[in-house]
């Protein structure tokens, strides 16, 4: 069956079920609930002064019931530093069980090392926002039978909360903890800031285990996870490459390509009639897109103008601008540097929020609802302005959905920013790759050689040219940057469906196909 | 046969580099230099020259205007950097270390005789002659003013401290003398006067106090070495929004008293007289501001 952006999806597939087709970003959410059933949290029980404390990670794993087919679930908050998602596959596989479902919030290149596992059969499927690296490539190439499912953030607290998945195990590492299970990442020697995408995992898990380096006295403070929730509590030397989780502060990009075009999604943002006192915002970590916040700033501070929230992922540049009075708040479901954890700790105005008041569409009103002005990047943009962020021009599963179809959903202006060509490959495609974003929630692009206004919103277009921006149609782009690189040849697929890529509300915007391994 | 131009930031990139080539125009430079010179080692001095004749023909630098910097005719590569893009008629030709009005006379009958070949005018190309020796600056009023063809000047000030043997200071206190000299023979010949680089791009500021003098002195632009230099420069080099306003009162208001055969006029109490005019206008210009 087509979904509303014309993708061929199946009905159901094996391992996953019965899948329902995309058929707009609001289509579901304008019913006003959601039709699948919320399961229960499990029931459990302690007695008083229990030891939840485990000499080490094996016995906590031992202790929690650990059988074939079993479901565990990681953050992804220490990154690209973590290491007691490998360690703890490789107790199990040690242990001889076999099919399990790997429930990481993302996955990183830290772990690489476990694609063994999914050779040997030791895991079987895979829910994530994210894959990249070997892990990726490998997916891509058809290494599981099942397909993974790729969900945004907000998608995977619906994910829980439907039962979708069902986590048996949590394996949750934190920065500081105490021997009940409190437990936060917001200080210790291996701070990283907010474990907002835990949250869930610990409402919802059969059996958690707390891990930490850092065992304070009771209470841990501030109660990021709560000991009702913790089953287990582990003491490790540590829980990770401390200078791959949070060091320092994020500096913005030197690059003159990235600042070209963050300078020209700022003009954008000046002049989209959305720059106004109490506006929302928030741009992701990196490269152009966190440019951006530096002219932002300054226009902020020429102007005298000051906004509401800061929210998402945040950043050292985010904090500065907390402290300095231009925003009155930030909510932080996820840190990216040391300063940030240490905002977090000591600001009343930085708060920790779970992925669910960040991003799930299905609630009262999660906070991505309330954004005016997200900035986002890409790795492939259509000519109907459809964004794929997973799947590279080499075929491979090398990116995360994120929280990027959720906050572009959320905002009543999306500005996505990425250079018209990376290496030889243009980005502007007649059709992506993959989707992850529909178009109809993407307003604008923002590239280095022209500024594309999506059509479906003319009196933003009209504001922007009234400014003196250079608009073109994204056609036209298109053809300029294909004139520069010659179009690529296309990738060549099997008919095997090795990814899912669910849009936010649980249906099913794309499937990513098996890579032939020679057009890779 | 000067058209005006702005040319606030001259961005210099190196001839062999292609990607830089190609994104050249992306950032917003009313000049795009590419250099065959200095930029360029060498043993690649063969491969930039085709590069850059290639990189001319097919790139897209949108709105800049695109120069060339050639090597001089004393080396090895000058001759035939000339044969090469001179047929492409570029904007410009930016002629380095240029010492005296023969110089250019050679530089030109050249030139002219290459184009004679391609049928193509000698009034189309200008050149742009880099006074970078103390002879050069000596010389600078001779080479300014003979020649219909040079439309700009240019000050190198990293040669120029060589040739004089000076280190280069950020004050700029030892080529203090010679930028301003410099600037007399442009402005005394009605042409554009280009300031050199500043070398440290990672302090903006340090930028930003050196255009400011620069256009305090009265030069009309800065070559920059990074894109990320340029918005600084254009915000140095650009009229404010008062000056602006000012400048079209006072140019509308001329109009008006010309028309009505009135020379000398004053606006709030202040004459009103031919140079402030022009100077308006030239503001006015900057700013690509029509007086309707």
């Amino acid at each position: 069956m087509l979904n509303s952006l014309g993708r061929e999806i199946p009905e159901y597939m094996e391992g996953i079920g019965k899948l329902e087709p995309f058929q707009g970003a609001l289509t579901k959410l304008s019913k006003g609930w959601m039709d699948e059933p919320t399961i229960p949290a499990p029931n459990k029980a302690y007695l008083p002064h229990q030891s939840k404390l485990c000499k080490t990670l094996e016995e906590a794993i031992i202790r929690s019931n650990p059988h074939n087919g079993m479901t565990v679930s990681f953050h992804h908050h220490l990154r690209n530093g973590d290491i007691l998602l490998v360690q703890t596959l490789t107790i199990l596989h040690n242990m001889g069980i076999r099919e399990i479902t790997l429930a990481s919030s993302s996955l990183n290149e830290c772990h690489d090392p476990i694609l063994p596992y999914l050779v040997d059969g030791t895991v079987t499927r895979i829910f994530s926002s994210g894959i990249r690296s070997q892990l990726g490539r490998a997916i891509a190439l058809g290494v599981l039978e099942t397909p993974v499912v790729i969900h945004s953030h907000g998608g995977r607290v619906r994910c829980i909360h439907t039962g979708k998945i069902q986590i048996d195990l949590a394996v949750i590492p934190a920065s500081a903890a105490d021997i009940e299970g409190n437990a936060t990442g917001s200080h210790g020697k291996s701070a990283f800031g907010s474990i907002g995408y835990a949250v869930i995992d610990a409402r919802y898990a059969k059996q958690v285990i707390v891990v930490t380096d850092n065992l304070v006295n009771y209470p841990c403070i501030p109660l990021s996870i709560s000991q009702n929730f913790v089953d287990h509590v582990v003491l490790v030397d540590s829980i990770g490459d401390a200078s791959k989780i949070a060091t320092g502060t994020t500096r913005i990009t030197n690059s003159p390509m990235d600042l070209r075009i963050a300078k020209l999604a700022a003009d954008v943002i000046e002049n989209s009639g959305f720059f106004v006192p109490g506006f929302a915002f928030q741009v992701g970590a990196g490269g152009a897109s966190l440019a951006v916040a530096k002219f932002i700033r300054e226009k902020m501070k020429t102007k005298g103008l000051k906004g509401s929230f800061m929210l998402g992922g945040i950043t050292s540049y985010c904090v500065d601008m907390l402290n300095e009075g231009l925003f009155e708040t930030i909510f932080d479901v996820q840190s990216f540097d040391a300063v940030v954890s240490n905002s977090l700790l000591n600001n009343r105005h930085h708060i920790e929020i779970p992925a669910a008041l960040y991003a799930n569409p299905f609630n009262c009103g999660c906070i991505t609802n309330k954004i005016d002005v997200v900035v986002l990047g890409a790795l492939e943009i259509d000519v109907d302005f459809n964004v794929n962020v997973i799947t590279g021009s080499e075929g491979n599963i090398r990116g995360a959905s994120g929280g990027h179809s959720d906050t572009a959903s959320g905002a009543k202006l999306t500005v996505v920013v990425c250079p018209s060509f990376r290496g030889r490959i243009p980005i502007i495609k007649k059709r992506v790759h993959t989707i992850v974003t529909p178009g109809e929630t993407v307003h604008v692009l923002v590239t280095e050689r022209g500024i594309c206004v999506n059509p479906a919103f003319r009196e933003l277009e009209e504001n922007l040219r009234n400014a003196g921006l250079n608009i073109k149609d994204i056609h036209d782009l298109e053809i300029e940057v294909d004139k520069i690189t010659g179009i690529p040849a296309p990738l060549e697929y099997t008919d095997k469906i090795v990814g899912i890529v669910e849009y936010r509300d649980g249906t099913i915007i794309d499937v990513i196909h098996q890579l032939k391994e020679h057009g890779a | 046969m000067k058209n005006f131009k702005n040319r606030r930031t001259m961005l210099y990139i190196p001839g062999n580099n292609p990607a830089m080539i190609q994104q050249g125009g992306i950032y917003g430079a009313d000049s795009i230099l590419l250099d065959l010179e200095d930029a360029v080692a060498l043993n690649q001095k063969d491969a930039a020259r085709t590069l850059v004749r290639n990189m001319i023909k097919v790139t897209d630098f949108y709105d800049a205007e695109v120069c060339v910097r050639v090597n001089h005719l004393s080396t090895p590569f000058g001759m035939a950097d000339l044969e090469e893009i001179v047929p492409l008629q570029p904007s410009a030709i930016r002629y380095p270390k240029t010492e005296s009005p023969e110089e250019v006379i050679e530089l030109l009958n050249i030139i002219e005789k290459i184009e004679d070949r391609h049928g193509l005018p000698h009034n189309k190309m200008t050149i742009h002659a880099m006074i970078e020796t103390a002879m050069g600056v000596q010389n600078v009023f001779n080479i300014a003013s003979k020649f219909s063809r040079i439309d700009a000047i240019t000050i190198g000030g990293q040669d120029l401290t060589a040739d004089m043997n000076i280190i280069y200071t950020p004050d700029g206190a030892g080529i203090d003398f010679a930028r301003k000299r410099i600037i007399m023979a442009a402005k005394a010949s009605h042409i554009d006067v280009i300031d050199t680089v500043f070398p440290d791009v990672n302090d903006e500021e340090g930028l930003r106090r050196e255009t400011e003098y620069a256009r305090k002195i009265g030069f009309t632009g800065k070559a920059v070495i990074n894109p990320r230099q340029i918005d600084v420069v254009h915000e140095v080099f650009t009229p404010t929004e008062e000056e602006v306003r000012k400048a079209y009162h006072i140019v509308k208001e001329f109009r008006a008293n010309s028309a009505a055969g009135i020379g000398v006029f004053a606006i709030d109490g202040k004459m009103v007289d031919a140079p402030i005019v022009a100077r308006a206008e030239y503001v006015l210009r900057l700013a690509n501001v029509q007086v309707g």
